[in-house]
């Protein structure tokens, strides 16, 4: 019950690897995933939760990393885009995104594949409605996201 | 970047109850951050303590009494999958699952959203019109409050600096004679409204009438407000009948509100939608109390 405003260690799993970390309460998790960890796949833009830039998945549940706090991670699994991919082996969310070409800048991707991540384990057989309600907050500058939804409900379509 | 702060993580609501008395307002309850962190970022808020609450497993508990509880820290996305929730009050899981955007909903927390009395809240003005009450635990017990009294103004309740926000208790409403249609192109909604319309006998009669009408509208004032004068005028009509009155109800209702001009438009226009939404969330709610789910939408809107 005694607060701390002292770093302390928190134990949890970064994309399969397990690591100690110090920080400290005010810490937020994006800072320590890009900066400690120098994962620079979750993007800062606009820092209010209302992009989708940042979005990591914890316990397989997508979350903005830029306003959640190092802290709450403790004993949990945290996945960026950086673990999405088994070694040379593209996920096939993200082969999918290369062969509609879901890719323009490039900045929205690693959210966006992470989100859709999360969906599909939620949902085995979504519509193109379930996943436009799904990628709601997760902003794309430059497709104008039908290439984005096509890349995700190929993904749905191979796995049902 | 965020100000440092201390975080304290008390395990009960006696506990939290206790650090709150203690600290006064240097402390701040903490749950998903959404709102709270948001302020912090931008040194609008500079609270020395955090407590946070999500520990207390009574906050996190959504349980089926008389009435339905929600807990404080339950989550938007718990309440939108929650089978209970959907059985009991289907309008609230449906409303919950709009709530902003997955990842807000994933960690952002019901409690959050009402203590924090944010006027773009959908979660307030349904649960207005559901005449849902909050409890509220201090280290001198408990007390509960009608959501109007508990919701003052903007980012301002009846919360006293040591009490905390334990949960939601409402009456279950699982008739489908209802809507919540939210319309809006910034992040947060520009107007939300709630119907929810009691008939005497079942749903799914065309002909039943509406004994019990309740109309919130949320986010054009400085807090949501029933509107009395709409619903009176909805007593006794048949539900195939309501398109004879959605003119005469939404035009009572613009005339009940207190818009200002702002970014999300003039206070002419906030007036003027007030007026049509009503309407269009009326005839959804009416056709669904005589058995069908209409196949509406309108641009920029959505009807849960």
């Amino acid at each position: 019950m005694d607060g701390a405003r002292s770093p302390a260690t928190i134990h949890l799993v970064v994309n399969g690897r397990a690591c100690d970390l110090e920080v400290a309460p005010h810490a937020l998790l994006l800072d320590v995933l890009r900066d400690v960890l120098d994962l620079k796949g979750a993007k800062r833009s606009c820092d209010t939760q209302v992009c989708g830039a940042c979005t990591i998945l914890i316990d397989g549940m997508a979350v903005s990393a830029c306003t959640y706090l190092a802290v709450e991670a403790d004993g949990r699994a945290v996945l960026t885009v950086e673990g999405l991919a088994e070694g040379e082996r593209l996920h096939p969310l993200q082969r999918a995104f290369l062969d509609a070409g879901a890719v323009q800048c490039g900045f929205c991707t690693s959210g966006m594949l992470l989100t859709a991540r999360a969906m599909l384990a939620e949902t085995t057989a979504p519509s193109r409605e379930d996943v436009l309600h799904y990628l709601r907050g997760s902003l794309c500058r430059c497709t104008g996201y039908r290439k984005i939804v096509e890349a995700i409900m190929a993904v749905a379509e191979t796995a049902r | 970047m965020l100000r440092p702060f201390t975080l304290h993580r008390p395990e009960t609501a006696e506990e939290a109850c206790a650090l709150l008395a203690r600290l006064g307002e240097d402390a701040v309850p903490y749950a998903g951050g959404t709102e709270l962190l948001l302020l912090m970022k931008l040194g609008l808020l500079r609270p020395p303590h955090l407590v946070d609450v999500k520990r207390i497993r009574e906050l996190n508990e959504l349980a089926d009494g008389g009435r339905l509880t929600i807990g404080a820290t339950v989550t938007h996305r718990s309440l939108e999958r929650s089978p209970l929730v959907r059985a009991r009050c289907p309008l609230v899981a449906s409303v919950a699952r709009h709530v902003a955007n997955v990842r807000v909903r994933n960690v952002g927390t019901i409690g959050g959203n009402l203590a924090f009395a944010d006027p773009h809240s959908d979660l307030a003005t349904l649960f207005l019109a559901l005449d849902a009450h909050v409890e509220l635990v201090s280290p001198g017990g408990r007390r509960e409050l009608s959501l109007g009294d508990f919701v003052r103004g903007p980012w301002e309740t009846a919360r006293r600096p040591d009490e905390l926000l334990a949960g939601v208790r409402l009456a279950p409403w699982p008739s489908r004679a209802a809507a919540y249609v939210k319309f809006g192109v910034h992040e947060r909604p520009t107007l939300g409204i709630a119907v929810a319309l009691g008939l005497n006998g079942e749903d799914g009669r065309a002909s039943a009438r509406i004994q019990d009408a309740r109309i919130a509208v949320g986010c054009v004032g400085p807090r949501p407000a029933r509107m009395f004068t709409a619903e009176a005028r909805l007593r006794g009509v048949s539900v195939d009948r309501v398109d004879d009155v959605v003119g005469a109800v939404g035009d009572a209702a613009a005339a009940g509100v207190d818009p200002a001009d702002d970014l999300h438009g003039s206070a002419d226009y906030k007036r003027e939608m007030v007026a049509v939404f009503v309407r269009r969330a009326l005839r959804v709610a009416a056709a669904r109390a005589g058995g069908v789910e209409p196949a509406t939408s309108f641009p920029y809107a959505v009807v849960a």
